[in-house]
Formats: C-alpha cells, structure tokens, sequence
C-alpha cells in the first residue's frame, strides 16, 4: 500500500467529504421526488382533491366515476388528411372502443344530479397505433390552469360560501362554465349529447404544415330539452337504461366529429376560452357506437383515456391540461387497479 | 487467461456513461411522479426511451464482462467486504435488467402503447391485467428506490477505495489511469 502521510487526518477528511457526497445526493433526490416540497401540486393531491368526504370510489377511477363501455367504429372520411397525416384520418373504417360517464366521483350517483356528462374514446389504427381522448358536454372547460382546477376543487367542497366567492375572483374565467351549468339545456340520452375535446392538439400534415386543432363529436340524434327537475322523476341510472335500450332497438348511435381550425393568435393554452365564431371546421369521421355493455366487466374498465396517448401526426401544443390529466388519470388508474378487488367482476359477461 | 489488471477500456467507458444515465433514470423516475406540470410528458418520453436503451446496454455490458473478465480485489480485503462487494454488484446488474423489464410490463399490462422516442413502437407481451400491473408497479417503484440506496453504497464504497484505502480499486474502472497508484493484487 502506498498510503502517504498522515493516513487517520486524509481519511478523517475523506469521511466527510464521503458523507457529505451521500447526503447531498439523497437531499437532492428527497427534493426531486418532492417529499421536501408540499406547495408541489402532484397527482396525489390532485386525487385527494377529487375525493369527497364520504370516501374514495375504491375500485372506480377518481373522477367520471360513474360510466358504462362501448364499441363501435371511427369511420374517417379522408377529409382529415389534409390537416393531419394520421393514419387514422385515412378514409376507412377502425375500430373504437369507449366509455360514456358523468363528471362525479361517485360510482353510485343519481344520473340526474350530475351536469357533466362525458365520453372517452380510444380509436385503433391498423398499425398498432392508438388515439385516446376524454371529451365532455360543456363548451369550454371551467378554468384556465391545472393549479386552478384544484383550487376550484377544494373551494367547491367547503361549506363556506365565501369560499366559491373568494375562488370566482381569483378565476374569473369560471363565470362563463358556472353560466353554461346553469343555462345549458339537459337531455334525456348519452346519445343527444354533444362532445367537446377542449383541450388543444397540433395537427402535421403530411407537407410538416402544422395546424392548431380542438376537436368535437357531435351528435346525430336530435335532442329534447327538458329540466332538471323532470329528470329527477327518472331513475338514478336513467342514461345507462337508456342508452342500452336505444342501441339495442334503434341501432347504432352516430357522432360526427368536428376539428375547429385556430387562426394565429387564438388561445391554445387556454381551455376555458372558446375561439372565436367563424373558424375554419373539418369534418374528419363518424364514430359509430354499435354495442352498450356495463362497466364491470366491459372493454372500457381496464382502458385509462388518457389524451397524451396519440397516433404520430397529432402532438400536444402549449396547453397545460393534456400532461397534466395524463399524471393524474395515471395515478388514478394505479389506485383503482390496485383496489381492483372492491369492485369484483362478475365474468358473467364473457362470452 | 490470467484475469486483467483493470477493466478493458469499452467496459470502462459503459460503466461511466450507464452510470451517468442511471442516475438520471432514478431522478426522473422519482420526479415525473410527482407533478402535473407539462415537463411530466418530455421526462415519461425519456424514462421509457432510456429505459429501453439501457436494457439493451447491460446486456452488451454483461457479454463484455464474460469476454475480458474482471480485476481481482485486492487481495488484503477482509472477506466480508468481499462478499459484500460480490453481492451488491451482483444485486447492480439484478437492477440494471429486471428495473427496464419490470417497467415495460407494468405499462403492458396496463394496456398502454409503449411509445419511445422517435415513434418506435414496442408491442405488448402481457395482456391487461389489474394484478399483474399492481405487482410490477410496486417492485418497480420499490426495487427502485433500492437502486438509488445501493448506488449510494457502490459511490461510497468506491469513494472510500480511492480515498481512504487507496488500495487501486477505483483505478481499475477509473476512466483515466491514475498517477502513484498501485495495482490491486499486489
């Protein structure tokens, strides 16, 4: 060995700098995973947000608790390929799986006391390439920011009604989805309800031309107002009666699906801002829903519609919501397949 | 063959550049869990992409070591450090494989395309399943975290070579030879 000098003081000296190294990098990693920053808003707080005070929906996923699967296909009319060269814009017939829900985190709520109603949807391209999406009822979203969604979440689960005021005046934008919850007509069917993706998408076309998009799936059956007070007269699972029987007698149910074209300078990052009137509008596909099956043991249970999960030629722009849902609806899914024994499946519906 | 005196200079190079990349694999891992923001997307994009790579560099890794061997350990090292020596690389490259697999299966089985960087598809060889994604997920979280506690032990434990016992150790996989340093066996 060729230890030189004073071997205990260098290695004294040594000990510390060794642990210093250890400790710097475990503080640092500490710091990374968060655990040394609570002010970070992370998905688990975002889920404890979502929770109600009666409990988590063990088993069911967090938010849009409440739902039942379908399938059917996306039938693209080719007219997409001019904004996108996604494959599933190529004219042609692919299959579509999805899930209509409400915007509750109760599994067991009564269809009439929840104003959100959404789908989510995940349509396969030939290629092993996906296309998932988790689209609602309402125009605009009801905030501008992921940080505000949350805000919104505690403000609205206190008692205090200050609380909403106090929350309004920070996000002003809420007034105008607080003004479409109380105005917008309620229908009597899934099938009668329009889908509104909201958050913006970059289109490539096959030339590398980008387009910024926001897409929706507009129904074909015609829909009949009616207050909520007449559908509190109904069932408390009125839609999912409704739309087995509708699929099973009328046939299958048809959505149009409508990308919106933004000008330069419209609100990308902005979910609760609409455009403007008038923007160019492509019809890209009919979704088709040909076969209503409960949740418990359907196709839909064990598919997270996360929207980050795209086919190339569709990318994410500078709205903050897309990654943000995409970290939550994971954690969500963590949990519930986890939980997966509070809500068994009955295997009955296997063929 | 008569076993090197250092590791050959393309082991030397990997072990720095994997280590480099392990490294960033545990913060990222550990970061992109906890927040919503945008980054969330770019650091799951490169945590699935490196992950792959390095799966594929520990087995280059491993055909290297089984062609040009390994330096002996110094030959006045107590026997249980040795062991533990033995051990803890043998639970290194346990991680460096089974960490990738285990995160791939756990993204199958929660029937989610596995999509890496510049497209490239990596097909699903487990079908969706609640247990099996749940059993993965948490040897990968967890297996994980013991990763970062046993790097921290393999850089103490390397530091403590070069520094304190100065006995050549580090020499044999430093990427630059080292001046006054002595070979291990002797």
């Amino acid at each position: 060995m060729n230890q030189s000098g004073n071997p205990s003081r260098s290695g004294s000296g040594s000990l510390v700098l060794i642990a210093a190294v250890l400790g710097g990098s475990a503080a640092a990693f500490a710091y990374t995973a968060g655990w040394l920053s609570p002010g970070r808003l992370t998905p688990e707080q975002m889920i404890s947000a979502l929770t109600p005070p009666s409990g988590a929906p063990f088993g069911h996923r967090r938010n849009h608790a409440k739902g039942i699967c379908f399938t059917g296909v996306f039938e693209a009319n080719g007219n997409g390929a001019e904004l996108s060269s996604a494959r599933v814009f190529e004219r042609g017939t692919y299959a579509a799986l999805g899930r209509f829900n409400l915007g509750t985190a109760d599994p067991n709520a009564v269809d009439a006391t929840v104003r959100v109603r959404g789908l989510g949807l995940q349509i396969a391209a030939a290629d092993g390439e996906e296309w998932r999406m988790a689209l609602i009822n309402p125009p605009i979203f009801a905030v501008s920011t992921p940080q505000a969604f949350h805000d919104l979440l505690i403000a609205s689960g206190k008692k205090d009604p200050e609380a909403m005021k106090m929350f309004i005046q920070a996000n002003p934008e809420f007034t105008a989805f607080a003004t479409w919850a109380k105005t917008a007509p309620w229908t009597t069917s899934y099938a009668e309800e329009p889908y509104h993706g909201l958050n913006s998408f970059i289109f490539t076309d096959a030339k590398g031309g980008e387009h910024a998009v926001r897409w929706s799936l507009l129904p074909t059956a015609k829909g009949t107002a009616v207050s909520q007070a007449e559908l509190q007269s109904r069932g408390p699972d009125f839609l999912e009666q409704e739309i087995t029987e509708r699929v099973r007698i009328a046939g299958p149910q048809r959505w149009t699906m409508v990308t919106t074209v933004a000008d330069p300078g419209d609100p990308t990052a902005d979910p609760s801002k609409a455009w403007p009137e008038g923007r160019r509008t492509v019809q890209v596909g009919t979704l088709v829903v040909q076969r209503i099956e409960p949740e418990q043991d359907g196709p839909c249970r064990d598919i997270n519609f996360d929207p980050t999960v795209l086919p190339r030629g569709i990318r994410l722009s500078d709205d903050p919501f897309p990654a943000a849902r995409s970290s939550v609806y994971r954690k969500s899914y963590d949990l519930r397949a986890a939980e997966a024994g509070d809500y068994p499946r009955t295997g009955a519906a296997k063929p | 063959m008569s076993a090197p005196r250092r590791f050959a200079p393309i082991q030397r190079l990997l072990h720095w550049l994997m280590a480099a990349c392990i490294i960033a694999m545990l913060f990222i891992g550990v970061g992109m869990v906890s927040t919503v923001a945008p980054t969330y997307l770019p650091l799951i994009m490169i945590h699935k992409t490196l992950g792959v790579t390095l799966l594929i560099l520990v087995m280059i890794r491993l055909a290297l070591r089984r062609h040009y061997g390994a330096p002996p350990l110094p030959a006045d090292l107590p026997p249980t450090i040795k062991l533990g020596a033995r051990l803890s690389h043998l639970f290194l490259y346990g991680c460096m494989i089974v960490m990738p697999l285990l995160g791939l299966g756990m993204l199958w089985a929660a029937a989610y395309p596995v999509v890496l960087y510049g497209g490239i598809q990596i097909p699903a060889l487990l079908p969706q399943s609640d247990r099996v994604h749940t059993l993965l997920w948490n040897a990968h979280v967890y297996l994980g975290l013991a990763f970062f506690a046993l790097v921290l032990l393999h850089v103490a434990a390397a530091l403590f070579h070069a520094l304190v016992r100065r006995d050549g150790v580090f020499g044999t996989i430093a990427l630059f030879p080292l001046k006054s340093r002595t070979t291990a066996a002797e």
